[in-house]
């Protein structure tokens, strides 16, 4: 049945509003008595709180109120976990450290708040920060993986007496058996760095407590309005009912904003009850990379081993993961890392293990890709290491282990972010990887451009990468299909949306339905007010999960407009047909209602019902998977490295891509687009850079480099294959961070092929000229 | 605090007469003074440049401005080149060719490329990726915002804008 709406290339809903300056963003909003609020920070990484004097600030004309941690007496509280411990998995070891969310006692990274500043304009509660007299004492730091755990060094922690947050052994099979029957054993030590989300809006809350209504409206550019309303009702000891989270449009969110029990939806709600008025804060951008969450740096300790033909027996993998000070999103970064390591190969011996570390530095929790990229790395790395070593073309190595069409479904053994076994549900991973190959035309690149183009003394290397990526885990989500009285439908779901389209692919999947243009459709994410069952948007999981449900809401709806139209036009359900916003009978068009019409019948205010009718054509339903779906590519790529500056030019850029039944090309195209950008910006341009003082140097667009339109590559070539999922009714899959997962492997790994005349081997990312003219130098 | 300064400023079209503190940011100036909420703060230190306006007509980063620096000036923001219902031919590019995901980078990219597509008949695809580079976008890759400024070229140059 091919399909009017999904799958087609509409264009979106949401942009008029967008292109014109006309949509709402969080720091738009303008409420009567409006005040703002700013944190003061810590400079420290590591210090004891002595004494926090802010009387001087209460003087200054326009401050209303200061507040420290003493001040909110028991309402302070380290957070809840966001994301629970990994008890699923046997033997993990788990110290819950959650965020507390203003500093007590003691600091633990650069940028831990210290004071909340309420004042008449955002302009005076900054200058504040001037009047308030800090005594820290400061400590030693510690920022470095290993050293951390060495006997001795200062702890993050005091009362744990380690600095280990966590320590978890997953193995499917048995890695030392294994290598003792292998013929080749190579290990190779990595050093992975991921950085900031760098989403173009910074973070923000704005929070109106009206006391004569006994009600909290609470605006957020988060990705979780849901739990965060319900967290804040807790806190607060107020009924859910009573408070209301609206997710307005969102200037992206990458991650970081999924995380909540933060300064500011802990402090702040709890604030505007007392002084009675609306507060709002913004976060600036300096604040943003010292203040919110990010990915950072694993140290990997890997062992490949395979037999003299190239098949893999098995994969090892020991790794550092660096946390940050606190844990408050759990194992779900590192966890990522450990079922996506494997990733498209039969591995039948793999042992992974994780060793979580606090240091004192910026919590970690998800940005795009969520710790998947990691395993993908030293994966990809290690079988082109081995393919050198025992000279075998790199794309045959690949080949001779990829999982095949037949084998699926695939259980890894390893278990998830969402705490069950990873099973890969379908796929066609030679198919990928074989178009990904016929796109760059790889077998011509190596055997003729490749050697005349080095011939010419040009410094150009090519790379061929494979991936997984896990989508669309639970637990749910839920919807709300109703069709209004004027003939145009509206949908309610509780996932949030930053700028992936929801407002069209949603409309799309109710359209295919109920017969109506994707433009009569309204839909609104992420108002509690609207819709309160549900988790967010992350992981890639909002088209799937909330699609998933979106689309038995709306069946269920389709069924009750036949229904109805079946009684009222007298004619049985299966000769009607629904199509631009009518029902009717296929062969007589003339016999026919409107959805309008349809819903005024639907919805009688006199007379009597029959018993069990509900009124409206309107209808709830939810969606939960068993287990998430696995997305898979190829990755392709040219690259040229100047001899002189190291700069790196991407030639040619290719992305082979499975994600089962596509909602709509054009967004697709463009998530994956993005999500390379920020795969490059992770290979060569971005790096937080902490001292060892923990104090990041480089808080600032200025000095942390996001890809620019001249970074990019002149195309990226797409092409894309449909397996659809088993797992859900629409059959996709998530993609939203598939770009950035294995594009610093072939990043990498192109221009370690392009500077093969000084045979270096790269076991790290990201790169940058100055890293590489060092490595080269080394040799 | 300091005394107030008088700033006489045309936006849009519209005369526009404020007290404001020195200090104050044209980029805070434009979108809680006068309202307009289209230009988008993104940095404040000039690097991102979502808070691109038009100033005597050229795409200048409002957040390293002074409000009292735009005292009899003229200021021309997004919200001034089309509406939802009559979009600009270059707004409409944007939207044929999904050159927006979250939209927050776009009014400042729009204000770069207005002036760019105006003054550059037929630009090149490197062209327009060199005009664009001082404008940050996390969402989109660039890729289909190059694709909207040439089709966008073409409209114009056709129709003679």
């Amino acid at each position: 049945m091919t399909k009017k709406y999904v799958g087609q290339r509409i264009k979106r809903n949401e942009d008029p509003r967008l292109l014109t300056g006309q949509a709402l963003f969080m720091d738009d909003i303008e409420l009567p008595g409006l005040l703002h609020a700013a944190f003061l920070r810590s400079d420290y990484a590591h210090a004891r709180i002595k004494s926090i004097d802010t009387s001087a600030a209460f003087k200054r004309p326009g401050v209303v109120a200061v507040y420290t941690a003493e001040d909110f007496g028991d309402y302070w509280h380290p957070g809840p976990l966001q994301v629970p411990p990994p008890l699923a998995i046997a033997g993990a070891v788990f110290n819950t450290k959650g965020l507390p969310p203003i500093g007590k006692d003691k600091v633990r990274f650069s940028g831990e708040p210290l004071a909340v500043v309420i004042a008449e304009s955002r302009y005076i509660a900054e200058d504040a920060f001037n009047d308030i007299v800090v005594d820290l004492e400061p400590l030693d730091v510690v920022t470095d993986l290993e050293k951390a755990l060495e006997p001795g060094t200062t702890l993050v922690h005091d009362d744990l007496g380690t600095n280990l947050a966590a320590d978890v052994k997953q193995e499917s099979g048995n890695y030392a058996a294994a290598r003792v029957k292998a013929d080749v054993v190579i290990k190779r030590r990595f050093n992975i760095d991921r950085g900031a989300s760098g989403a173009m809006e910074n973070r923000g809350l704005i929070v109106d407590w009206d006391e004569k209504s006994q009600n909290m409206t609470v605006w957020s550019n988060c990705q979780a309005p849901i739990p965060i309303r319900n967290t804040i009702a807790a806190n607060l000891r107020l009924s859910d009912s009573q408070v209301r989270v609206i997710t307005p449009f969102v200037g992206g969110g990458f991650g970081p904003k999924i995380m909540t029990s933060q300064a500011d939806d802990v402090l702040l709600p709890w604030i505007s009850m007392r002084l009675k008025r609306p507060i709002k804060w913004i976060e600036d951008r300096r604040e943003n990379f010292l203040g919110t969450t990010s990915e950072r740096d694993q140290i990997h300790d890997c062992e490949i081993a395979l037999t003299k033909d190239g098949k893999l027996l098995g994969f090892s993998d020991v790794f550092y993961h660096n946390t940050g000070a606190y844990d408050p999103y759990g194992m779900t970064v590192p966890l990522n890392t450990q079922t996506h390591t494997t990733g498209s190969y039969n591995i039948p011996n793999f042992y992974t293990q994780v060793i979580m570390v606090f240091t004192n530095t910026m919590v970690v929790t998800p940005v795009r890709g969520a710790g998947r990229m990691y395993g993908n790395f030293v994966m990809e790395r290690m079988l082109d290491i081995a393919a050198k070593e025992m000279r075998i073309d790199p794309v045959e190595l690949r080949r001779r282990n990829l999982i095949q069409p037949n084998q699926f479904p695939v259980k890894t053994g390893i278990i998830g972010q969402d705490f069950v076994e990873n099973v890969l549900d379908s796929g066609n991973y030679p198919a990928t990887l074989q178009k990904a190959l016929d796109i760059i035309s790889y077998e011509k690149f190596v055997k003729e451009e490749l050697p005349r183009l080095r011939a010419q003394g040009k410094q150009v290397g090519i790379s061929v990468v494979c991936f997984v990526e896990g989508t669309a885990v639970g637990p749910y989500e839920g919807a709300r299909v109703n069709v209004d009285g004027t003939g145009k439908v509206t949908v309610v779901t509780g996932v949030s949306t930053q700028g992936q389209g929801h407002y069209t692919t949603f409309a799309q999947i109710v359209a295919e339905q109920l017969g109506v243009d994707v433009s009569d459709v309204r839909v609104i994410t992420g108002d509690t007010g609207h819709f309160h069952w549900g988790v967010g948007t992350f992981a890639s999981r909002g088209a799937t999960v909330a699609g998933n449900a979106i689309n038995n809401a709306a069946t269920k709806v389709r069924s009750k407009i036949l229904k109805l139209a079946s009684k009222l036009l007298e004619t049985p359900e299966d000769e009607l047909e629904l199509d631009s916003g009518v029902v009717r009978v296929a062969d007589i068009p003339q016999k026919s209602i409107t959805l309008g019409e349809l819903a005024w019948k639907a919805n009688p205010t006199r007379g009597i019902i029959d018993p069990n009718m509900e009124p409206g054509l309107e209808a709830t339903a939810f969606y939960g998977p068993t287990h998430g779906a696995t997305g898979q590519g190829s990755v392709a790529m040219i690259v040229e490295v100047d001899p002189e500056t190291m700069l790196v030019k991407i030639n040619r850029f290719v992305i082979a891509h499975d994600c089962g039944t596509i909602i709509n090309p054009l967004i697709l195209d463009g998530q994956i687009q993005g999500g390379v950008s920020m795969g490059i910006g992770n290979a060569f341009y971005e790096k937080m850079v902490y001292d060892e003082n923990g104090q990041l140097l480089n808080a600032s667009l200025m000095d942390y480099l996001l890809p620019l339109s001249t970074d990019m590559p002149p195309k990226i070539e797409l092409g894309h294959l449909e397996t659809p999922s088993p797992l859900n009714p629409m059959g996709s899959k998530g993609v939203g961070e598939a770009g950035a997962i294995p594009t610093p492997a072939c990043f990498v790994q192109a221009v370690e092929n392009a500077l093969a005349g000084y045979n270096i081997e790269i076991l790290e990312s990201p790169l940058s000229p100055n890293r590489l003219w060092e490595l080269v130098q080394k040799r | 605090m300091s005394d107030l300064v008088n700033v006489k400023v045309t936006v849009n079209g519209t005369k526009y007469e404020r007290s404001v503190e020195p200090r104050l940011l044209l980029s805070d100036f434009i979108r809680h003074e006068l309202g307009l909420t289209g230009t988008h703060v993104g940095c404040e230190h000039g690097v991102c440049g979502a808070c691109t306006i038009l100033f005597d007509g050229q795409s200048v980063r409002s957040c390293l401005m002074f409000a009292v620096q735009a005292h009899r000036h003229e200021i021309r923001t997004v919200e001034n080149l089309g509406t939802p219902e009559h979009l600009h031919p270059l707004q409409e590019a944007f939207h044929e060719k999904h050159g927006l995901q979250c939209g927050f980078c776009t009014p400042g990219i729009l204000m770069t490329m207005l002036p760019f597509v105006e003054n550059n008949r037929n630009p090149s695809e490197e062209d327009i990726r060199e005009a664009l580079s001082g404008n940050i976008c996390r969402c989109t890759g660039y890729e289909f915002i190059v694709d909207a400024v040439k089709l966008a070229s073409q409209k114009m140059t056709a129709t003679g804008s």
